[in-house]
């Protein structure tokens, strides 16, 4: 028979190692959508578009100014189509007049989009901390699962990820544009001589993109909080996930994001808290060193792609 | 007959370089016309110019009485001049009735799903073994099963002219005999062909007329069996010597 104080200790032990599970698959998930964001945008143009967490924060922001005149769910909804608005926008005045661009061009041009979407930001909603109210309940509401305590907005994160995952796998094998968006991703000089008009299909890319973006901006910011410069953060996190599982697999974001939620979630159990940022960090430096096609993705696929 | 395919006076290239010089030639409804030439002349270069990939820096391509050099890539697919692009590029990590779907891309804006969906399964009478494999990947097919699938793919715009770049390039010798017998086949469903080959003798027999290009000009033009029989040709091309 197990002694009883071991017995307890274990339970414990156990407990804390649940409820650090669920923070890191909440926030993985987090993770993964701004990963899938950038394999979007990625695989209809072969660029990284740095200006990906700055969507976030803008479906954050917008919606939290947004609540003033509309109720919760249709704010979001308004926020996430505003934010599809300006992605649609800033690919039609930034992106789609270049003829040809270097990768280097497209890295600086996307890095001074997010620049020039965040000043904005300060610009409007100055650099006070904001955060959309919890869906269901407060702060302080939980429900027990077993003898963890989970926030509901947990679930509502959870659920929204992956109602978006599902969505988007969705759209992209059974919709007509969303196949016509991976012939663009698989060759696009055959889908041009198809007759698909490639620029449009790099506008769809970046609206999708910043939809998604801005839904998980919104879904987080009772839990996170949304500040005019939060996306910085989240982007190093997404790009940390995209390159992990391997750039433009978006299956493999999903469990890279999950992977590296868990890490930081656990992190805090060995290392301070301040410096759970920069796990991620170390792991994007390491799997650069290491394995720069990603975990997932195979070494000749990496020799094919630009970057 | 009309000409479907009017050029004159070409010039194009990429950036500086002038790649095509002062090109010229014609191509009739129902023709089967083959452009050979060795690697470099310029073959790739002229298909690119009359699908609007890249566009001429002099002269003009006309597509049934339209200036190809002045609209996008997907009108002129549209009015139905579709190209089978060298190297095949299917879509690889599709499926091949995707692949197929998306040459319909044109077909369901323009006459919808119905239309699309009676056009794959023509293709799939034209190849049946695309048929057979219509749930695996196109870039797990081999090298002839994909040369047939950028060609149904062509087709499913429901072309009046295709070109071809290179249908031969890579194949073993028996599937080059079946991608040309179904290049003869196109033909007689109504197809005009404009077939640029390395394989000039293959492409010759199944011609009516052809063009050799070298170095970006047109150096010798007239009817493939005069062509074929031609003492130049043959050295150049036919890897044959007359010995006197």
């Amino acid at each position: 028979m197990v002694p009883r104080r071991f017995s307890s200790a274990f339970r414990m032990n156990f407990d804390l190692f649940f409820q650090y599970l669920v923070a890191g698959i909440t926030y993985g998930s987090i993770y993964a959508i701004v990963a899938i964001g950038f394999n979007i945008i990625y695989n209809a143009t072969g660029i990284i578009n740095f200006a990906q967490g700055e969507f976030v924060m803008l479906g954050g922001m917008i919606a939290i100014s947004l609540l003033e005149h509309l109720p919760l769910g249709y704010a979001i909804a308004a926020a996430v189509l505003v934010t599809m608005g300006i992605g649609a926008v800033i690919e039609i005045l930034f992106i789609r007049w270049l003829k040809s661009p270097s990768v280097l061009q497209m890295i600086i041009i996307t890095i001074g989009i997010s620049i020039l979407l965040r000043e904005s930001a300060l610009h409007i909603w100055g650099e006070s901390i904001r955060s959309l109210p919890y869906f269901y309940g407060n702060e302080i509401t939980t429900f027990t699962l077993g003898s963890v305590h989970v926030s509901p907005q947990v679930v509502w994160v959870i659920a929204a990820c992956t109602v978006m995952m599902g969505g988007l796998s969705a759209f992209f094998k059974s919709m007509p544009i969303g196949r016509e968006m991976r012939a663009c991703a698989a060759n696009r000089t055959a889908a041009s001589l198809c007759g698909i008009n490639i620029r449009n299909m790099v506008t769809l890319s970046f609206m999708l993109s910043a939809g998604i973006g801005a839904l998980a901006g919104c879904v987080m910011s009772p839990m996170t909080y949304t500040q005019y410069d939060s996306g910085t953060s989240l982007a190093i996190k997404g790009f940390t996930v995209a390159i992990l599982g391997g750039l433009g697999n978006s299956l493999a974001a999903v469990a890279a994001g999950i992977l590296l939620g868990i890490v930081e979630a656990f992190s805090v159990s060995l290392v301070p808290l301040a410096f759970q940022d920069a796990i991620a960090i170390a792991i994007l430096l390491l799997i650069l060193f290491v394995r720069p096609h990603g975990i997932f993705g195979s070494s000749e696929m990496a020799h094919l792609q630009d970057f | 007959m009309v000409a479907m395919l009017k050029i004159r006076n070409l010039d194009a290239g990429y950036g500086n370089l002038r790649v095509l010089k002062n090109i010229s030639l014609h191509v009739k409804t129902g023709e089967i016309v083959a452009m050979i030439g060795a690697n470099g002349a310029g073959k790739t270069t002229l298909l690119h110019t009359i699908a609007g990939l890249i566009r001429p820096m002099r002269g003009e391509v006309m597509f049934l009485d339209q200036v190809n050099s002045r609209i996008p890539v997907g009108r002129i697919v549209a009015s139905g001049c579709a190209l089978v692009p060298e190297g095949r590029q299917v879509f690889a990590p599709m499926s091949v009735e995707e692949n197929l779907l998306l040459g319909g891309f044109i077909l369901q804006k323009e006459r919808g799903r119905a239309a699309v969906l009676r056009e794959l399964e023509h293709q799939y009478e034209l190849f049946p073994i695309l048929r057979e494999r219509w749930r695996q990947l196109a870039g797990t097919l081999s090298g002839g099963e994909q040369q047939m699938l950028a060609m149904g793919r062509a087709l499913m715009s429901r072309p009046r002219l295709v070109m071809m770049d290179e249908p031969s390039t890579g194949l073993a010798p028996l599937i080059v005999r079946d991608i040309f017998q179904l290049i003869g086949r196109l033909r007689a469903e109504g197809n005009t062909v404009l077939l640029i080959e390395q394989n000039a003798k293959a492409a010759l027999k199944i011609a009516d007329r052809g063009y050799v290009l070298e170095v970006g000009k047109v150096i010798l033009q007239g009817a493939a069996a005069d062509l074929l029989a031609n003492a130049d040709v043959q050295r150049a091309y036919l890897g044959r010597e007359k010995i006197a």
